[in-house]
Formats: structure tokens, C-alpha cells, sequence
């Protein structure tokens, strides 16, 4: 270890994993359904977008998390988004590379996109 | 990129409760469904609430699960992390909200009042891997201290944080590491106590095996304070675990030249070896124990001359206990002022308890200093369990004394303990109930200490066994009034000749109780009882005649045919048979059996 940067360096790479041992209630929480027909239907690679996409944008006030069946398995993979202080947004029949925009339009810039929302596909 | 991590507690206490197998089963389980890239099995250092163990906190949800088995967690594989159903049934119940939502660990009983320094990272890194400390600002402060401070501006910050030794006695850290500093030397030495040794104490352990790399940084922020280039961690065999963690993290930190030649290019060298102890109670004191690591019998010495100017090998050592180190680094990246600002006017910041004996949540605990001892064990320990009342509390462990009920709203610091004929200690603090006696408490604290004494001085060595002698005596019904004057004479003659703190303070467990119990002392030699039914040769059983309805279930358990009678008679129990094991009274259905 030669200098503060070499440190540094290694901390921010470190950073994100351990990140993820804080609850706060604070945050915006991404909830996957990933039941079994949340599985069967591809939530499971529509998560692990969330999960990757958060990281690499390192944003901090984004918990990704999975939650189980909420009852409307033919719109699986169904994703909701909560923040606090608004009203709960539900995205259905997701794929990984909606999940990207969501993070872009949604998590980041505040702007709820309509298009994937139950609302404009039941 | 992990989206979840499996936090499991591989502290002393949930190892030997099984949670190795855990991890091993959560690797397995995880491997067959294919989540091992996604799900990050953590093994961490002890959580503090070791009475739930085995522990396991699952993020990103912060689900805590409490006395987990190997067989839950096929169970916790399948729902909770392929499924992202939360197990309830093994939530630990104050995390759970009524509306069913789980609410953060923080706001829990245990540990909303808690407030933790030394053992923040204690249950959050895993402690096998350098890069989780270094996340945790790890190594800041060294790389702070080398780059940015003079020797003298890291002793100055010490000073001013007003920094006590957590080993005990509460010596200012600053003083003894600016007395180490001014002494001219070829070579001085830094050393750390890790040799701890009171019955029911446990708070290094844990910070050695949660968090080893804040010790190892500490002690080169202390080495450069004082000009050493050479430390040495003294810790006890009896404990692997930390051993074992201690040589992987001194391992790493070379491997990443925080330890070594010429440290963040500051011309700074320093490197740390292990010795380990064979767990003697007396190499806790600082200069047995370095007797002990130059390969010598362990064994203490006159002081003066202080280890600050004739140490290790006869030259100028710092010798510190683990907890103080454990705060230091935080003290350099966040001010003096700061830790100043926590605890009471002359005990700053925080102190770690080891929860043991009558209480609900045994384990361990950080709290400011000036918390109230009913703080720590009415709300953070949960109280006394199954309906008995509290008693006393003993800390300090066989240097100690017992704090009782009535000083249970004294604010904890060094000099209030001492006022009320107590120590900090270490931090054992050992929560007795009425059915704990007070002289066999002295007399478990003496068998230690006599086992214990070295023997190098005859106060001690001699002085402890004609102590414990005495109190045999009172304890099997032998004793007189004039034994008990007798005992009091001989401690305070000890406490003035012993030649270490071991000998010093060990007549103490038996000076408190006399102080505030006198009374059971005095039942034990003139009215022959026992208080509180704890010894055997003053206790005796009965049968109610009243009460015994002769369903014969006491007799048929008695392991030494010690009751007699016939069926639907009152029983009787022969006194010259019974062992007093108190089986009959336990399996007694009607109450019928008392023991006085």
C-alpha cells in the first residue's frame, strides 16, 4: 500500500457489497414477485437486471428485493416499486431489458413509465 | 454482483451451537438452486445477542433469524431466498411488527440503547477478508496518521479523546503512550492484551474474531505514536477462533503492505507476531505477560519500573487491551471531540459487557458510559428471567464486586463503580437472583483466584487458600462470628501486600459481599441457613405432610432411595440419604416439597 488512493480505490470497490447490510426504511424499495409463476415466467433475470443496474449506477437509495406471489400470475414477472411518500407503482409482464429503462426513467429521473404499468396493459 | 447476503453469526458462542453446519448446509442448499451467484453466504463475527444463537440476518430485507438448525435451512433456501417468502416462524419476535412487516434490528430492545464503537463491524464484515474492513473506512486512519500527523498529534488526539484502558484499571491511553514515547530507545514494542481471563467475559474474543484488522490498525497508529516498529498480540490458545482469524488478517494486511516495510511511502515500518498464552489469569497482568513473551515463566514483577520505560526485552512497550484498541481508529477519523462528546465527565465513550448469569438475553452489549446498570439489564438483557427478582450484579469478575439492587440507578463509569466497591473490569458482568448466595459467589471468585495465583508472594499464595479455607468453613455451617472478622482482617491485609493486581484485588469479590451482605454471611455462622438455598450442607428438603398426596412420583425419581412411604401417604425423605439434588422438588406436582 503505497498511497490514500490505492485505499480509496479499494474501498469503493468493496463498498457496494457490504452497502447492501444496511435496512433503511428510507429508501425506494424494487420488490420482484418471484414466486413460482413469477419464477416460471423470467423473474428471475428481470431481478438480476435490477440488481446490476443499481449497482453500476452505485445508487444508494434503492433496495432490490424479491417478494412473493401478489395474486395476478398471468402479468408475471411483476415488479413494484415503492417510495416513500407515493403511491405504490406496479410494472408488469417485465423482461431485463425494461427493467433497464425503469432504472433510468423510474429510480433515477422520478418519471414513472406508463407504458409498463398494469394500468395500461389490463 | 450479489442481491443478497446471508449474514451467519461464526462467533465462539453460535459455532459451538451448530452454525458452521449452517453455513456449510446454506452453501449446499444454495449451490442447488443455482443462486450461487446471486446470493453471498457472509460468515461474520458475534452479533451480541448470543442467548438466540444460532444467528442469521439475511439482507437486503434485514429478516433476523434466531436459534436457527441445519434443518431450517432447506426451508430458508426455497422461501425465503429463491421465493422471497420471509420465514416467520424464525424471526426473532421483537423484529416483528403487528401489521407483519419486519422492522430493523436497531429499534429492538437489545439494541435501540445500544451504541456501538468497538464492536461496529462486529456482525456486519466477514472478518476472514481485508476488503470488507477497508469498505468499512478500514486502514483510513492509518493511512490518516502516516500521511497527515506527527507522532505527537496522534498522542495529542489521544489525550484529548479522553481515552481510558479497557482492560480494568482505566489509565489514560494518551498518558501511557506519550510516557512510552518520550523514553530515548534503539527498539521499543507495542503489545496487546488479549489475554483474557475472567470467568464470564467475552468481549475481546468477540472483537478478535468480528473485527481483528481494527486491532492490527490500531496498533501500528500506536507503534508509529511511540517510534515501535515491532508489536506483538498476547491471546490465549483456549480461543482458535481468534487466533486463527488474527493469522489470516495479519496474513492479509502484509499482503497489502499495511503491514511491513515503509507503510503508505511514509518511511514507516512495522510488523505484528502472535504469541499465544496457556490461558494463566495471572499473564493478564501487563508485566507477567510480558515476562511470559519473552519465553519465561509467567509471572509479575515490582513495578516501578512502568513497561512504558522498561518493557519488553528492558525496553520502552505499550501494552493496551484489545477494546481500546478497537477504538482508536475511529477516535483519528472522527475527532477527539467527538468521543469525548459520548459517556460521562471522566469515563468517555463506550464500554462492552458480557451479559451473563440470571438474565434474559445473555450476550454481548455496547453502551455509553453513564448508563445506568438497570438500563443494561432491565431493557437492553431483558431482566431476570422465570419470575425470580434481581439480586446483584457482579463485575470486575474475580477482581470485582457485586453492585446491588439498590445502586441499580448508579450511571456505570470507572470511578462510580469504584465508589460503590466495584470495577469496571474487563466488562464481565455476571446478573445474580434470591436464589443466588452471596458467600458461595465469594467463594466460586476465590477457588478461581487460588487456582489462579501464581505463587510468587505469599500474600497471595498463601493469603487466598486461608481466605477460601474460611469461607468453606461458613459455607458448610461451621463458621463463628469471629471467622467472619477473621476473613475481613485477612483481605485488607492481602489487598496491602500482594505484589500484582491478581493478589491485590482478589480479596474484593469478598469485601462486597460483606459490604452489602453481611447479613447472609452472618444467617450462615449463627443461624445456620442458608438465605438463599444455594448451600448444600446448610439446606435440607421436606415433605408438607399437608400437601403430599402419595402419588410416589418424588420417590420413584430419587436417585439415591431417599424416599420413602406408601401410596396415597405422605412421603418422607431420610436426611441421612439425601443427596440434596433437588429432583424430588422439581418433579413434585402439588408443591408438597420445600427446601430450607
Amino acid at each position: 500500500m503505497k498511497s490514500l488512493a490505492e485505499l480509496q480505490a479499494i474501498r469503493d470497490r468493496a463498498r457496494a457489497q457490504v452497502d447492501l447490510r444496511e435496512k433503511s426504511d428510507d429508501n425506494i424499495r424494487v420488490l420482484v414477485g418471484m414466486a413460482t409463476c413469477g419464477i416460471a415466467a423470467g423473474a428471475r433475470p428481470v431481478m438480476l437486471a435490477f440488481v446490476d443496474e443499481v449497482a453500476k449506477r452505485q445508487l444508494k437509495n434503492v433496495t432490490v428485493t424479491q417478494t412473493g406471489c401478489i395474486g395476478i400470475c398471468q402479468y408475471e414477472p411483476v415488479v413494484e416499486v415503492v417510495a416513500p411518500g407515493k403511491e405504490k407503482v406496479t410494472y408488469v409482464k417485465m423482461t431485463p431489458e425494461k427493467a433497464l429503462r425503469v432504472v433510468n426513467d423510474h429510480l433515477v429521473n422520478g418519471n414513472v413509465v406508463t407504458e409498463y404499468t398494469i394500468g395500461a396493459n389490463s | 454482483m450479489y442481491r443478497s447476503n446471508v449474514l451467519v453469526c461464526g462467533g465462539t458462542g453460535c459455532t459451538s451451537s451448530n452454525s458452521e453446519q449452517i453455513i456449510e448446509r446454506l452453501r449446499e442448499e444454495i449451490k442447488a438452486k443455482g443462486l450461487e451467484k446471486e446470493v453471498n453466504v457472509v460468515r461474520t463475527g458475534c452479533f451480541g445477542l448470543c442467548a438466540l444463537g444460532p444467528i442469521m440476518i439475511v439482507y437486503p430485507e434485514g429478516s433476523f433469524y434466531s436459534m436457527v438448525t441445519p434443518d431450517d435451512v432447506p426451508e430458508i433456501v426455497e422461501e425465503h431466498l429463491l421465493k422471497g417468502r420471509i420465514v416467520t416462524r424464525l424471526l426473532y419476535q421483537e423484529t416483528v411488527v403487528d401489521d407483519r412487516t419486519v422492522k430493523s434490528l436497531n429499534h429492538t430492545p437489545f439494541y435501540e440503547k445500544q451504541m456501538r464503537i468497538a464492536l461496529r463491524n462486529c456482525g456486519v464484515i466477514n472478518p476472514e477478508v481485508i476488503d470488507e474492513y477497508i469498505a468499512q473506512d478500514g486502514y483510513q486512519a492509518l493511512g490518516k496518521v502516516l500521511t497527515e500527523m506527527t507522532p505527537q498529534e496522534v498522542i495529542d488526539c489521544i489525550l484529548k479523546s479522553g481515552l481510558r484502558g479497557r482492560g480494568g484499571a482505566g489509565f489514560p491511553t494518551g498518558r501511557k503512550w506519550s510516557f512510552a514515547a518520550a523514553n530515548q530507545a534503539d527498539q521499543k514494542y507495542v503489545c496487546c492484551n488479549a489475554d483474557e481471563g475472567d470467568p464470564g467475559a467475552f468481549m475481546d474474543r468477540s472483537v478478535l474474531e468480528g473485527d481483528p484488522h481494527s486491532v492490527i490498525e490500531a496498533m501500528a497508529i500506536a507503534g508509529y505514536a511511540i517510534g515501535a516498529t515491532q508489536g506483538y498480540i498476547y491471546i490465549r490458545a483456549e480461543y482458535p477462533i481468534a487466533v486463527q482469524r488474527l493469522k489470516i488478517a495479519i496474513g492479509q494486511a502484509r499482503e497489502y503492505g499495511l503491514l511491513g516495510k515503509n507503510i503508505f511511502d511514509s518511511g514507516f515500518d512495522f510488523d505484528i507476531d502472535i504469541r499465544l498464552g496457556a490461558g494463566a489469569f495471572v499473564c493478564g497482568e501487563e508485566t507477567a505477560l510480558m515476562t511470559s513473551i519473552e519465553g519465561k515463566r509467567g509471572e509479575p514483577r515490582v513495578r516501578p519500573p512502568f513497561p512504558a520505560v522498561k518493557g519488553l526485552f528492558g525496553k520502552p512497550t505499550v501494552l493496551n487491551n484489545v477494546e481500546t484498541y478497537a477504538n482508536i481508529p475511529q477516535i483519528i477519523l472522527k475527532g477527539p471531540e467527538w468521543f469525548s462528546s459520548i459517556g460521562t465527565e471522566k469515563s468517555k465513550g463506550t464500554k462492552v459487557f458480557a451479559l451473563g448469569g440470571k438474565i434474559k438475553h445473555t450476550g454481548l452489549v455496547e453502551v455509553p458510559m453513564g448508563t445506568t446498570l438497570r438500563e443494561i439489564v432491565e431493557e437492553i438483557g431483558g431482566g431476570v428471567p422465570n419470575g425470580h427478582t434481581f439480586k446483584a450484579a457482579q463485575t470486575g469478575g474475580p477482581s470485582g464486586g457485586c453492585i446491588p439492587a439498590e445502586h441499580l440507578d448508579v450511571p456505570i463509569d470507572y470511578d462510580n463503580l469504584i465508589a460503590i466497591g466495584s470495577m469496571m473490569g474487563s466488562g464481565g458482568l455476571i446478573v445474580m437472583d434470591d436464589t443466588t448466595c452471596m458467600v458461595d459467589i465469594a467463594k466460586f471468585f476465590l477457588e478461581f483466584t487460588v487456582d489462579e495465583s501464581c505463587g510468587k508472594c505469599t500474600p497471595c499464595r498463601v493469603g487466598t487458600r486461608r481466605l477460601l479455607e474460611i469461607l468453606e468453613k461458613i459455607t458448610s455451617g461451621n463458621g463463628t462470628l469471629e471467622d467472619i472478622d477473621r476473613l475481613e482482617k485477612l483481605c485488607h491485609y492481602i489487598k496491602e501486600n500482594a505484589l500484582c493486581g491478581l493478589g491485590q484485588t482478589a480479596p474484593n469479590p469478598v469485601l462486597s459481599t460483606l459490604r452489602y451482605f453481611r447479613d447472609e454471611y452472618i444467617a450462615h455462622v449463627t443461624d445456620k441457613v442458608c438465605p438463599a438455598g444455594a448451600c448444600k450442607a446448610l439446606t435440607n428438603y421436606y415433605i408438607l405432610e399437608d400437601q403430599c398426596r402419595g402419588c410416589t412420583l418424588c420417590a420413584r425419581n430419587c436417585p439415591v432411595g431417599a424416599i420413602s412411604g406408601t401410596v396415597k401417604k405422605p412421603h418422607v425423605i431420610d436426611r441421612s440419604k439425601c443427596i440434596k439434588c433437588g429432583a424430588c422438588m422439581e418433579k413434585c406436582r402439588f408443591g408438597a416439597i420445600v427446601k430450607k
